[in-house]
Formats: structure tokens, sequence, C-alpha cells
């Protein structure tokens, strides 16, 4: 599915995200990031505090108010998001473009109740009635592998397991049809079972609806499996681009490093291998 | 100081900002100028400084600063002039110059000041840091008192201690301070309860020394700067209690020129000759101001983490 | 609370009373325990301290049959913790002894001051939440614009400033100079003997009467003392509000609630606000404590015969039966206030709730 670019829902081209520090200048936690996605799902890996999220909630605009966000392009579907107005950007945000938060203990209401959150979300893009909105958010906690949703409807965050509260999250997401996906770490609170369920509709979503996905995760396994094409990111840099498959043809050393420290079946290791990080990677 | 690691001249700076303190001595002053220079840059902050240095320096000169004796007044020339060359602040309705009073004030103010704090600041503390170093039921015991003491209407208490006392300025601070020790607990507890965990009250323990030299020798002094930032923090709502106090007529007594009973004596006459009340009031309110502002950057200087 | 710690004014006094408690019975056993210890305190003030609590309570000029009959009337032959358990048994049945001043019944008497200062403190708190969380929330979510420098400079004034000579310089300038309000009292002198009091809160009798020249002059009467208090406690309430707002805007559910695409108004007011309403509660709790223990002073300036008023009037004359019993009608309501603000967290926050 790499149609043409006429076709990229999503274009970036050199973003960058800055943030104030202790010195009183700027550093940089993203650093020149460039991608089209088209309705394909794409990955985004990298170790911590390579600048995943920090990429993720800029094309959102969710970025920090402290921080700066800059770049050559950046258009989602023809909008250009750079100079469209907060009031445009907002009506995107949740309706067409949605972003599943990375943690979901502090990222749901305390004191709302998850159906409340996930109905709210339906409320602020579509004209619905209460019966409709409720019907609609169990439909979507079902689609997301909760199997009693009226019950879990009415519960309140803390009430919830981490895995189940991380499925609210992405029905509070899905609610409203989002044609782009930014899932951050979707699956990290979820037993492999039910993260490959969650998988499967993500995969359902993508392939018969035309949804267009950002996958971020650090499994570089998971990813190579699930996406078409991956993106791996090194302080907060873009350092390689691979095809799904094409693990092996990697050839920026990081991510060679990444590829190495994947076990295989039958393969005894001693010493382990450990990654390596030069700073001129960073450069 | 060794010749060895006194810095030459003008390296002063270097040396108290060294990463690399040579001594434990350096290092604690190295600290104590990075706080100052926090705090230096905080222009409020200094102004509170510079008002409370100026309330000590008006409390010590006082004799020399006031033109009138602040006792005795012309009552058949001199009662009740509105504000003048001669008089700034005008006279009362003995005939006595208000600045002159209020110059004098300023040693009640201190007096009462030092004297909570010296009193409320050692009891929490001892509260405080054996609460959190012994731990199960005595802790448990002493926090429920200091619980239950917050939960009280201060200055009401304060109030009828007062009244058992008798009135007076000794008593009132007794009252005050009676009332305001909680909240040191509470900050000591908080923080004996980090340190106890660390390895040097480990070592210590190890090398047989009893609990109260622990409390009193090792948890103690770590204790008493947050527990000075939060004493400054109240010295505005010591002062105004202890006004309040005089107000009502149960702090100083007259002829003492106490700004709260100054007010008190204006308040009969406020309709018409305001400066009488009117000129304690902003003694009272510059003063408080110097020592919240005082507080605030102290806070903001020792404790970066803290809400800005 | 952490917050409130950190910034003054909740540090003042922090309502961690009954935080620990989380059962019904440890809860009723905090209660209790903290009922007798202000029962302990007020016996210790009211008959230990003095050194003849007989001459405290009936003053020195008093005949020599009437202090015996008042020594052994106080039981002062009996050892102290039979005196105490009588005294607790006395104040458990509402009885503070007799005023020496008014020689009624102390009970009575706080019950006809009562309504004033509950009035006072009442509309005072009411100014100061209504005006003061929209102000907070507004600083919090423009930092560095108007109402942050607003509430800065607010909270400052309102710690540094002794409410009584604030009060008096009120007076001098909106009574005396301006003639915009109301003198001292309730009520002018004219209006109030032809008012029959039923609830004992001036607006509503004079309005049930249908009095409405009354009703307006006891208005312009209440006006002055309320927006004193009012402001002391917009002070207070803002000032939390804002510091408890910044911190639940720096969540991460606020975040999640963008990207729902939720508007700006929303997430403040539903999300932040509502999140930021569990320690606030307290705070407005604290605040209306404060008011009415600042009647004191406040009373006094504006002759404003309630419970404070009360209280002084019997300090200045060494009354200790009247003093004692509104410390401990006062210290009474702090605790059911303290109970109150529990109560209210419990229920707002979810988190509380085990089901
Ligand atoms: N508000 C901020 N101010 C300053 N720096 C920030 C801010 N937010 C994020 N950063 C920095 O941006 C960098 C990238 O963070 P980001 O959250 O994108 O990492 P990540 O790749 O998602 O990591 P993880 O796998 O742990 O989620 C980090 O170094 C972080 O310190
Ligand atoms: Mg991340």
């Amino acid at each position: 599915m790499n149609g043409p670019s006429v076709a990229d829902m999503l274009v970036v081209d050199d973003l960058r995200v800055a943030f104030p520090n202790r010195e009183g200048g700027m550093t940089e936690a993203v650093r020149g990031v460039s991608f089209r996605l088209g309705r394909e799902r794409l990955g985004i890996v990298g170790e911590s505090g390579s600048g995943k999220s920090q990429t993720g909630r800029a094309i959102l605009g969710l970025t920090a108010p402290e921080g700066r966000v800059t770049a050559n392009r950046m258009e989602f579907d023809g909008i250009d998001l750079l100079h469209s107005s907060a009031r445009q950007r907002r009506a995107l945000r949740g309706g067409r473009i949605a972003m599943v938060l990375q943690d979901p203990k502090f990222s749901l209401n305390p004191v709302m109740s998850i159906g409340d959150q996930i109905v709210e979300t339906l409320d602020a893009h579509a004209r619905v009635s209460r019966r409709e909105a409720r019907d609609r958010a169990l439909e979507t906690l079902r689609q997301v592998q909760i199997d009693n949703p009226e019950r879990v409807f009415d519960l309140y965050p803390h009430e919830v397991s981490g895995g189940m509260g991380q499925r609210a999250m992405i029905a509070m997401m899905l609610i409203a049809d989002p044609d782009l996906l930014i899932a951050d770490e979707p699956t990290s609170a979820l037993d492999v079972t039910v993260q490959l369920q969650l998988l499967a509709i993500l995969d359902r979503l993508v392939t018969d609806r035309g949804m267009g996905l950002v996958f971020i995760s650090h499994d570089l396994r998971l990813v190579s499996t699930f996406c078409d094409r991956i993106l791996v990111m090194y302080a907060g840099k873009v350092v390689e681009e691979l095809s799904a498959g094409g693990l092996q043809d990697a050839q920026h050393p990081y991510t060679r490093g990444l590829v190495n420290c994947l076990p295989r079946l039958g393969e005894h290791r001693h010493p382990l291998p450990t990654l390596d990080r030069r700073p001129e990677w960073a450069l | 100081m060794s010749a060895v690691n006194a810095p030459s001249p003008g390296g002063w700076r270097e040396w108290l900002m060294s990463d690399r303190p040579q001594s434990r001595r350096q290092a604690a002053l190295g600290r104590a100028y990075g706080g100052w220079r926090t705090f230096s840059r905080n222009r409020l902050a200094m102004l509170g400084l510079a008002i409370v240095i100026a309330l000590l320096l008006v409390a010590l000169f006082a004799n020399q600063l006031a033109p009138y004796s602040p006792y005795i007044g012309d009552l058949r020339t001199t009662r009740l002039l509105p504000p003048s060359a001669a008089h700034w602040f005008g006279t009362d309705d003995q005939g006595r110059d208000i600045l002159s009073r209020i110059i004098h004030g300023s040693r009640i103010t201190l007096f009462v000041v030092v004297l909570v704090a010296i009193l409320a600041a050692p009891i929490g503390l001892v509260v405080g840091t054996v609460a959190g170093y012994s731990g199960g039921l005595i802790d448990a015991a002493l926090m429920r008192i200091t619980d239950i003491f917050l939960a009280f209407p201060r200055l009401i208490l304060a109030l009828a201690f007062v009244a058992a006392l008798g009135p007076g300025i000794e008593n009132a601070v007794i009252a005050i301070a009676i009332t305001s020790w909680p909240p040191y607990a509470r900050i000591a507890r908080a923080e004996t309860l980090t340190i106890r965990q660390a390895d040097y009250i480990a070592a210590v323990q190890l090398m047989g020394a009893s609990p109260w030299r622990i409390v009193l020798r090792h948890i103690m002094p770590l204790c008493v700067s947050s527990v000075i930032v939060r004493v400054t923090l109240d010295m505005a709502g010591i002062i105004l209690t202890a006004a309040g106090l005089g107000f009502l007529g149960l702090g100083a007594q007259p002829p003492t020129p106490e700004w709260g009973a100054m007010i008190a004596n204006g308040r009969l006459y406020v309709l018409d000759q305001w400066w009488v009340a009117a000129a304690p009031g902003a003694a009272i309110f510059l003063v408080s101001l110097a020592f919240n502002l005082l507080g605030d950057g102290l806070r903001d200087a020792l404790d970066p983490k803290g809400v800005k | 609370m952490t917050i409130a710690e950190q910034t003054r004014g909740g540090g003042r006094r922090s309502a961690r009373l009954l935080r620990g408690a989380d059962t019904v019975g440890r809860f009723l056993l905090v209660i209790f325990l903290t009922y007798l210890g202000l029962l302990a305190v007020t016996f210790f003030i009211g008959r230990v301290i003095p050194i003849d609590p007989v001459l405290a309570v009936v003053g020195d000029r008093a005949p020599e049959h009437v202090i015996q009959r008042v020594r052994e009337e106080m039981g002062l032959n009996k050892p102290l913790w039979e005196q105490f358990f009588i005294y607790c048994r006395k104040v458990l049945q509402g009885d503070f002894g007799t005023s020496v001043l008014t020689s009624n019944p102390v009970m009575q008497d706080i019950r006809r001051a009562f309504p004033a200062t509950i009035e006072l403190a009442t509309l005072g708190t009411i100014m100061g939440a209504g005006l003061g969380v929209p102000l907070g929330v507004w600083a919090a979510v423009r930092r560095g614009g108007v109402a942050d420098q607003l509430v800065r400079v607010m909270g400052l004034i309102g710690y540094s400033v002794p409410i009584f000579w604030l009060g008096l310089m009120g007076l001098l300038v909106f009574y005396a100079r301006l003639g915009w309000v109301g003198g001292p009292g309730r009520i002018d002198v004219a209006y109030e003997y032809s008012l029959t009091p039923v609830t004992g809160f001036m607006l509503l009798d004079t309005a049930i009467a249908g009095e409405w020249e009354a009703f307006g002059n006891a208005f312009s009467h209440l006006i002055l003392p309320a927006s004193l208090l009012g402001y002391f406690s917009l002070a207070y309430i803002s000032r939390m509000t804002r510091s408890f707002m910044l911190n639940e805007l720096n969540q991460e559910y606020v975040i999640a609630a963008r990207a729902k695409g939720l508007t700006e108004t929303r997430i403040i007011w539903r999300h932040a606000l509502r999140n930021a309403m569990v320690p606030l509660v307290t705070v407005i709790a604290l605040s209306y404590a404060g008011l009415l223990e600042g009647s004191v002073l406040t009373e006094t300036v504006f002759a404003w015969p309630g419970l404070g008023l009360y209280i002084t009037n019997s300090l200045q004359n060494a009354d200790m039966n009247a003093v004692l019993g509104g410390t401990i009608v006062v210290g009474s309501i702090f605790i059911g206030l303290n109970l109150l603000s529990d109560i209210l967290y419990r229920l707002l926050d979810p988190r509380t709730k085990t089901r």
C-alpha cells in the first residue's frame, strides 16, 4: 500500500520540537523528523527519551506550551497543520486524528467514570442523543475486548486494572471513528492474548476502514511483525526507515544493534549482547 | 582556616561555587552562597529583608531616632494634632507624638516575634523529631495531639489562655507560643522520617549512640532549616495575632506603645482624628508584609521544588 | 494536602484530622479524642491555670458567702479528675455556667448572639468562594496575567494587614466620609425594637416581616463587615485555587482531554477544576472556620452583637464561664467543619470509596 504521494494522509517534513533548558536556551527533543503516511501501519521505535511521544504530540498540537514546534511542512489530508487555527486543530483532534496516550494510569481523569469519559469524545464531535452515545460507547468497549461493558462503563479509573484502563483509553479515542490514529505504546500493559486481539482490531480498522495508524513502541519485534514500515528513532532523529520484514537489511549500526539484541530460538548467547551507543549518531 | 584551601583574593566566587568542595565547610558555605544568589535575585524578597533590617535598626536606636518621648505628651497644647512638620504622624489623645510611639513600639513587636519563635520552634522540633524517630505508639500519640491542636481555633484559644493568665505582653507571648508549635512539629516529623532512613544514621546507631543523642545531635540540626523557613513565614501571623490581642486589651497594657493597643486607642477617635489609628496599623501592615516577602523568598531559595 | 502545605495558608491549619480514619469506628474515635482534647484544654485554662478559679468566675469584688457557695458549686474540693468528669458532663449537657456579666446562663447568651456571627461569616465565605474560585482558576490558566497578579497582591495584603485595622479604615472611608454604608451595629436603633426576631438573621427577619425599609437598612450595615470578611476569604481561596489548578493542569489526563478535542473551557471547568475541588472543599471549610474565629476582632470593630463580641466583652470583664463557653462552641464548630469537609472530600473523590 505504498501509494503515490497524492494519497498521503499525513506529511511531516523536518519536524522539530524544542524545550527551554536550564541554561536559558532551547534543547531539541525532536530534531528533524520527516515521513509520509498513507492508509497504512507505520511503526516508530526507539529507546526511552528518543522523542517518539513528542513527535506524536506535535502532530496533534499537544506540545506543552513552553515547547516550540517548527517544521517545513506538516499536513493532514491537505490541511496545513502548522498554520491552522487552534479551533481548526481542536476540531480535528479526537474526531479525525486521535492519539492513545502512553500511560493509562495518569491519562484517565480520576474523578470521572470511564463511560462518561468515552461518551465525551463523541459529544465533542457529533450530535448524538444520550442513549445513542451510550450505546456506541458500550459497543466500542466491546470492540476493544471488554467483556462486560455495562459494568466497566460505570467504573472509575482507579477501579480497573492497567490493561483495562488502556483498552478504555483506546475506546475513548476510537469512538469518533478517526481517520488517523496515533497509538503511543497502546499494548504495553496488556497480556499477550489481549495484545494480539487488540492488534487484530487495529489491523482491521486499517484494512477495512482505511484508517492510518502510527504505532509507537519500543518493542522492535512486535512492530516489525505488525507494521508496514518502521521508523527507527535515536536521540530525536529518524536514523533509519525499514520496510516490513526488512529487519535484516538494516544499515544503521544502532538498528543493527537493536536487531542483534533480539533473542532467537535455538541460539546460545554468552555473553549477552549489549547495545552500543555512539555520540556521533546523535549528530 | 589553613593556607591550603584558602582561596586567592577574587577567587572567592569560584571557591564557593566549586563542584568539588574540599571540606564540609566549603560545601556548606557554597550551598549557602547558592541559596543567597537565588534569594538576592528575588527583588521583593530583598525588599522584605531591607524592611526587616530597618525594623531592627529602628528598634536598636529607638532612643536616638524618636523625636519625642513615647510616654509623655502635653495635654494642653499637643492633644490630637493632625500630622504636621512637627509631628509627622500627628499626636494622640494624651498629646503624645505618634511617630515616637511607633518607633518605640518596634521593640515590642520584635520582642514578641523573637520570643514566640524561641518558645514555639523548639517545642515543635522536639515533638516532631521524637515522634518521627521513635515511630510506633509514641509517634501516633504525639501526632494525634498535634492534629488536635491544629484543629482548634488558635486565636480564640490564645485569647482564653490570656484571659486565664491575665493580660500582659509576656502572657500574650506564652499564649501565642502554646498555640503555634503544631505546624513545626509536623514539618520536623516529615523531615525526620526521610533522614531516619539515611545510611549515616544507621552508622551512628551501630556505633552505639543513644536515641536521644541521635535525635539531638544528628537529626534535629538537619530539621532546623525547614522549621526556620516556616517560622519566618509565620512571623506575620504572629505579629498580627499579637496586635489583635493588644487591640482587644489583652496584650501590652497602657501606656506601652504597642501597635495593636495604639489602634484600640485610636478607635475612639477614628471618625474625626483618623491618624491616631491609621499610623500604627500601617506600621503593622508594613512589617508583616516584609516578613511575608522574606519568608516567601527564603522558601523559594531553599526549596527549588516549592510551588512558585 | 501537600501543595496546601507548601503554599502558605493551607499550612496554617490543615484539616488532616480525619484523613487516617478509614473505618467508621476510627472516625468516631478521632472525633471523640479531639472533643476530649478540647474539653481538657478548656478545663485546664479555666480550672488549673487561675490561682483561684472562683475569683476568676465571680470576680474579686464578690462577697465572701458568694465565693463559698460558688466554690462548692464548682466542686473545687473534689479531686481534679472528678472535677474534670463533672465538667465534661455539664458541658455535654450544654451547661457552661452563668455569665457574671449578663447573669444569664452562658448557653442562652451564646444562642442569642450566634446567628449574627453565622450571618456574617456565611456571607463572607459565599463572597470569598464565589469570587475566589473563578479568580484562582483564571490566574492558573493565564499565568503571569492580570488575574495572576491580582491573586498574588491580594494574597500578600490579606496575609499582612490587621483585619481590625482594615475594618476601622473601612468605617472611616465608607461610613463616615462617603456615607455609602450603615455604621456599626446590625441595624439602626429606630428599627431595632419594631422587629420580632424569628430566625435571628436580620436579613431574613426583616424580609419575613415585609419591612423592606428595615431590610435595606440591615443590608447597609451588613455589607461592609461582610465584604471585609469576604476579602480575606477571597485572598485565601483564590490563592489556593490557583495552586491546586496549576497542579491539575499539569496532569496527563488534561492532555488526554485535549487529545479528545474538548474545548479548553470544558477541560478547565469540568476536568481540572472538578479534580481541584477535592482539596478545595477543605480550604473553603477552613476559610469559614477562620472567619468565625476572626469574628472576635471584626465584631469588636463593627459593634456587631455576635459570638465574637460576646467573647471579647467577657474577656475584658474576666468572665471566665462565658469565655470558655464561647471557646468550646467555636471549637466544636471547628471540629464539625473538619468532619463536614472530610465527608465532602470522600463524596467528591471516588478513590476514597471502595466497592
Ligand atoms: N515539557 C518538556 N520540557 C522539557 N523537555 C521535555 C518536555 N517534554 C519532553 N521533554 C523531553 O523530550 C524528550 C523526548 O521525550 P519523549 O516523551 O518523546 O520520549 P519517548 O521516546 O516517548 O520515550 P518513552 O519510550 O520513555 O515514552 C525527552 O528527553 C524529554 O526529556
Ligand atoms: Mg513516550
